[in-house]
């Protein structure tokens, strides 16, 4: 299995390509080529927007997308895939998934810490911003905890980092993309 | 509701991965002896750090610009800890949350008697802890850390009328820190406080830990 992370320069993906990698996946820069491609939960929406056109990848994870190739998400990567995000004063998403995101209103902003997700356990949440999706699947204290439609699965919370309960969830992920 | 384990001292690497199996919701790693010639060594403890941990890492000590802290996030940290040099230059808390995201940004506040010290707690900074915990939230932090000078070591208790009022002062999270003894200290700081750091009562006893959120989860706070 030969994972893909979409990178932008920014942040920290090595959590995420340690996880997988203790996973036994191996990490692939092809992101068109790769079995799972994934797209990680670092920094800012335009930031992270503009680095994603700069390296085409954009453009690939919409063709992975349209051929029904698996796509992952993890955090801002979920809120990436939908159409926009209110995030940086408003950023045009890659649109894969309807929906968009909006601010925090209620509690602490940003939502640090773990967080139960329904009857799953307790995942580790770092976000000011939330998906409002028709495709949510998933909620965690009334916010979006993940969402799925056709090839991709995004969730709101940092698997990497959400110790065993999360290494079994980015095991399913992975299996996920050898079907 | 979690804790947190803080080392300073030891072997970080082993220390960490032990607190991370007896259950630590976050690590925090914080360098108080930093100094520039000390970067790369920091950069090199972190990502070995990483590499055995599957929960959230924040590292500070001696962080003075985004670069640094970029380096710091891409060796595997999470989060990068700012204190003396955002009190020396606040526009610094600014530049980090634009170029990190305001989650990866821990504002640290050492206070004795409700006053900020900067420098380990060495110098005196003249300012009012509420009010810079609330002028570093306005800057961009994501997270801040309060440490009171006053309780820390003490083993009798968190500083919880500071605490409360930095907390009832922010809407960001506020991780308490200083003075945690027992289980009880630590449940008294999560009904104000979003998290609560653990350093010298786990230095002798990594397993102390998972013991002690046994303890605190008897007393009916929420611990996964």
């Amino acid at each position: 299995m030969n994972v893909a992370i979409c990178g932008y320069g920014a942040g920290n993906v090595r959590s995420v390509e340690i996880a997988f990698r203790r996973l036994g996946a191996e990490i692939t820069t092809d992101v068109t080529a790769a079995d799972l491609a994934v797209l990680p939960g670092v920094g800012s929406a335009a930031a992270a927007m503009a680095g994603l056109r700069e390296r085409g990848h954009d453009a690939a994870l919409r063709e992975r997308f349209d051929a029904g190739r698996p796509i992952f998400g993890i955090c801002l990567g979920l809120q990436l895939a939908l159409e926009w995000t209110e995030e940086d004063g408003g950023v045009d998403g890659l649109g894969l998934v309807a929906g968009r995101s909006a601010r925090l209103q209620e509690g602490r902003v940003p939502r640090m810490g773990w967080a139960e997700v329904d009857d799953r356990g307790a995942f580790y949440f770092a976000h000011s911003y939330a998906a409002e999706t028709p495709h949510a699947t998933a909620w965690s204290e009334g916010v979006v905890a993940e969402a799925r439609y056709g090839s991709f699965l995004g969730c709101q919370f940092h698997p990497e980092k959400s110790g065993a309960l999360g290494a079994l969830y980015l095991e399913e992920a992975l299996s996920l993309s050898r079907v | 509701m979690r804790f947190k384990a803080l080392r300073d001292v030891g072997d970080p690497v082993e220390l960490g991965a032990a607190y991370s199996d007896a259950g630590a919701d976050e690590l925090v790693f914080l360098d108080i002896k930093a100094t520039l010639g000390d970067r790369p060594t920091l950069v090199e403890l972190v990502k070995r750090v990483a590499e055995r941990l599957a929960i959230p890492f924040t590292v500070g000590g001696g962080v003075r610009s985004a670069d640094d802290a970029e380096r710091l996030l891409q060796a595997g940290a999470d989060k990068v800890g700012v204190n003396s040099a955002a009190l020396a230059r606040p526009e610094l808390i600014t530049e980090l949350a634009e170029r990190l995201g305001s989650q990866a940004v821990v504002v640290a506040i050492d206070a004795e008697g409700g006053r900020v010290r900067s420098h380990a707690g060495t110098l005196s900074v003249g300012r009012d802890a509420t009010e810079w915990a609330r002028e570093a939230e306005q800057l961009g932090a994501g997270e801040i850390l309060l440490t009171s000078i006053d309780a820390d070591g003490t083993r009798d208790g968190y500083d919880l009328e500071l605490t409360a009022s930095v907390a009832g002062a922010v809407r960001v999270p506020v991780i308490a820190s200083g003075g945690a003894g027992n289980a009880g200290h630590i449940a008294d700081a999560l009904a104000i406080a979003q998290a609560a750091l653990l350093a010298s009562i786990l230095h002798e006893d990594p397993q102390r830990l998972a013991k002690l959120r046994e303890e605190v989860r008897e007393l009916g706070v929420p611990v996964r």
